[in-house]
């Protein structure tokens, strides 16, 4: 198999996303080689579960965000939402889809369009479905201004520019509410903002996450970010999941290596504990020419032959807790048996 | 370090130097840029010293003029709209407002700086070594093949992996964690006294953050350099500097050694920015202590403490009255508070908000 395994799939709960066998490839140029950006990663998110997504830059997970959105087609896989199969769907049937899945970007200021008032932005997605009269409309946009913290008339007289950074993603917010979504995927919401308003955001996607009674997918490569907002972590590296694990054990008692690199590497704001080693030496390799077997193997502490030749499977190292690692840092017993698909 | 003419050089060159007092005395400092909204204050008015050999780590907020500041110490601010005033003093001699082709000489020997964004600093149609190799040139008068054989031996320093192909290499060629080692490996070329890092490692990975990290603390305990960190994470503050200075609104709001302002921390907007962080060892979905509101605008300041607004211990008097910097119990600690944390009414305002947030519950 491809991918690492589907072990940690669940068959009970009310699940909104399941995600089978994803992969997507890019083309180089014109050189025949490919971007192996996600090789067949398998996830499932339950209803009202947020389900973080932490790795370096080039491990997927930005694509995968995309991915589950058909931005673009993924090159093979299965990604069910609500109980439809997206990847079947035709391109009418996805914008309707989309509706209820929604995306935060990273920039904030980029991602609203400069010459339009915001109130306007936060308006459109209604215009364009023609949901409810123009003054349904605008009581429900001047709501959800007013829920996100900016002030509804100031929004009608203003364009993004003249907003904040963290004002814009407030407003990115309200905008990716306003069809009432049951899942939001968020791509490094926070990650350009200052950490006294990264901290605004982070509460407040908790605070209507619970009103909005929302599913959130919410993709970072800050793991202190990632686990404060999440239920469970996905970690992923060069195109794989090396770990999926509920947010507090994967702090407590990491299984996989690359996962211990991953929050050692932290800079802890504390000079008492800040004796500075280097968890680990150089940088992913190209997801053009990934590693055989695991694909950690060139800089894991842990590696052997049976490493750089077969790719190990997701495998359940405690409850809820799967890593994909043939020398695990806890639970080294026995596999379990592969979920046949 | 292999005996090379270059590292000669530098030593006797090092001999020379005026090697008493701070090595750079910066006081009264003001950059502000003339723009159509009007004057933006960035700096207003900051003072310090460095002394050789020791590190300062400058942490602020976007627009609190962290960035601003190292730039006008090193001279790298167009003059147009632009206006400079105080003093800033480099081995005990007046850098600010020299003309442009003795800034020159100062960049590169005696200041240098390495920047946020490793792809957009590299010229990008200039081979590694050549680019390594044209300060050498320039400053050091090195030949060609000199300048190539130290360029490879600062690349070595910088542990590039296979040096001598990357001297050959653009920078598109290279990984951001190996662009960010070339730009330390130029920054480091010419022996500079004075190493200015603005957001060296926001840009990359947070594996290879920790490694370049490690990598400019080595650098500068071996070549004795003076180093300023600018950074907006007090994390990466917290292991590698000796001292920190908190700036806010163009002011510098606190300065102390570095263990010294994390046991004692004086000011109310340093212990907000630290409980901002999200803390690894915190159980998820933990509430975050946020800092309501943002940071002032440059142009309009608030009369006043230009934290008051956002300040939960902010009372009339920091409303009206700018506090003047002020020394703690220790001698090198200095805040600019009128109500500083620890202090009575500092605490009084805590249980009240105490009692305030148990009655909400």
């Amino acid at each position: 198999m491809a991918g690492s395994g589907k072990a940690h799939l669940r068959t009970e709960g009310d699940i909104i996303l399941r995600v089978e066998d994803l992969v997507m490839e890019f083309p180089v140029g014109h050189t025949g080689l490919k971007v192996h950006a996600v090789s067949g990663i398998s996830f499932d998110v339950l209803r009202g579960e947020t389900l973080g997504v932490v790795g370096e830059s080039g491990c997927g997970k930005s694509t995968t965000g995309k991915a589950m959105m058909m931005l673009p087609k993924p090159t093979s896989g299965s990604v069910v939402f609500e109980g439809t199969e997206l990847t079947a769907l035709k391109a009418d049937d996805m914008r309707a889809a989309r509706t209820r899945m929604q995306m935060i970007f990273q920039d904030p200021i980029s991602s609203l369009n400069p010459r339009r008032k915001v109130r306007d932005i936060v308006r459109e997605p209604l215009v364009i479905w023609k949901r409810g009269s123009h003054q349904e409309q605008l009581a429900k946009v001047d709501a959800l201004l007013e829920e996100v913290g900016i002030d509804p008339q100031r929004a009608a007289d203003s364009r993004p520019h003249e907003f904040s950074g963290g004002m814009c993603q407030r407003i990115s917010i309200a905008r990716s509410l306003v069809l009432d979504p049951t899942l939001i995927i968020c791509d490094e919401p926070v990650s350009a903002l200052d950490v006294s308003v990264q901290a605004q955001v982070l509460n407040l996607l908790e605070d209507l996450k619970a009103t909005h009674g929302l599913t959130l997918v919410f993709i970072a490569h800050d793991l202190a970010v990632v686990k404060n907002i999440s239920d469970r972590i996905q970690v992923m590296y060069l195109g794989k999941i090396c770990e999926v694990a509920p947010s507090n054990d994967l702090y407590t008692s990491p299984a996989h290596h690359y996962t211990k690199v991953l929050i050692d590497s932290i800079p802890v704001p504390d000079p008492e504990v800040a004796v500075h080693q280097v968890a680990i030496e150089g940088e992913p390799p190209s997801p053009v020419a990934p590693p055989p077997g695991c694909r950690f193997n060139p800089r894991c502490p842990a590696a052997d032959d049976r490493c750089r030749a077969e790719e190990p499977q997701l495998r359940k190292v405690g409850d809820g807790h799967f890593v994909a690692c043939h020398h695990p840092l806890i639970g080294g017993e026995a596999p379990v048996a592969v979920r046949s698909s | 370090m292999s005996p090379h003419s270059a590292h000669t050089a530098h030593s006797i060159q090092a001999a020379s130097r005026q090697l008493e007092g701070p090595l750079l005395e910066v006081t009264d400092l003001r950059t502000h840029f003339r723009t159509e909204r009007g004057l933006v204050r960035s700096v207003d008015g900051v003072s310090f010293t460095l002394d050789r050999g020791r590190s300062l780590g400058i942490v602020g907020e976007s627009g609190s003029g962290k960035t601003v500041l190292s730039r006008s110490i090193m001279g790298l601010l167009p003059k147009r709209n632009t206006e400079r005033s105080g003093s800033v003093k480099f081995e005990g001699r007046e850098v600010i407002d020299l003309p442009l082709a003795d800034r020159r000489k100062i960049w590169g020997r005696e200041m240098s700086m390495i920047f946020q964004d490793p792809m957009t600093s590299l010229n990008p149609v200039m081979r590694i070594g050549k680019q390594i190799g044209e300060g050498l040139r320039l400053h050091l008068g090195m030949s060609k093949e000199d300048a190539r054989a130290t360029s490879l031996h600062l690349l070595r320093e910088v542990r590039i992996p296979e040096p001598e192909k990357r001297l050959d290499q653009y920078a598109f060629e290279l990984s951001g964690g190996m662009r960010q080692r070339v730009m330390i490996a130029l920054a480091m070329s010419c022996g500079p006294t004075l190493l200015f890092a603005d957001e060296p490692t926001t840009a990359l990975d947070v594996t290879v953050q920790a490694q370049i990290l490690e990598l400019i603390g080595v650098q500068k305990r071996e070549r004795n350099m003076s180093l300023i960190l600018v950074t907006h994470d007090l994390g990466v503050v917290a292991g590698h500097t000796d001292d920190i200075m908190v700036m806010y609104g163009g002011r510098m709001v606190e300065k102390a050694p570095t263990n010294v302002l994390f046991a004692s921390m004086k000011m109310p907007y340093t212990e907000a920015l630290l409980k901002s962080i999200p803390k690894i060892e915190d159980p998820s979905h933990t509430r975050l202590s946020v800092i309501p509101g943002r940071p002032p605008d440059l142009v309009n300041p608030p009369p006043g403490c230009s934290f008051a607004p956002r300040c939960s211990f902010a009372q009339d008097r920091c409303r009206t009255e700018v506090p003047p910097l002020i020394t703690a119990e220790h001698p090198d600690h200095v805040y600019a508070c009128w109500y500083p944390v620890g202090s009575p009414s500092h605490r009084a305002r805590t249980a009240e908000l105490a009692a305030a947030m148990s009655g909400a519950h």
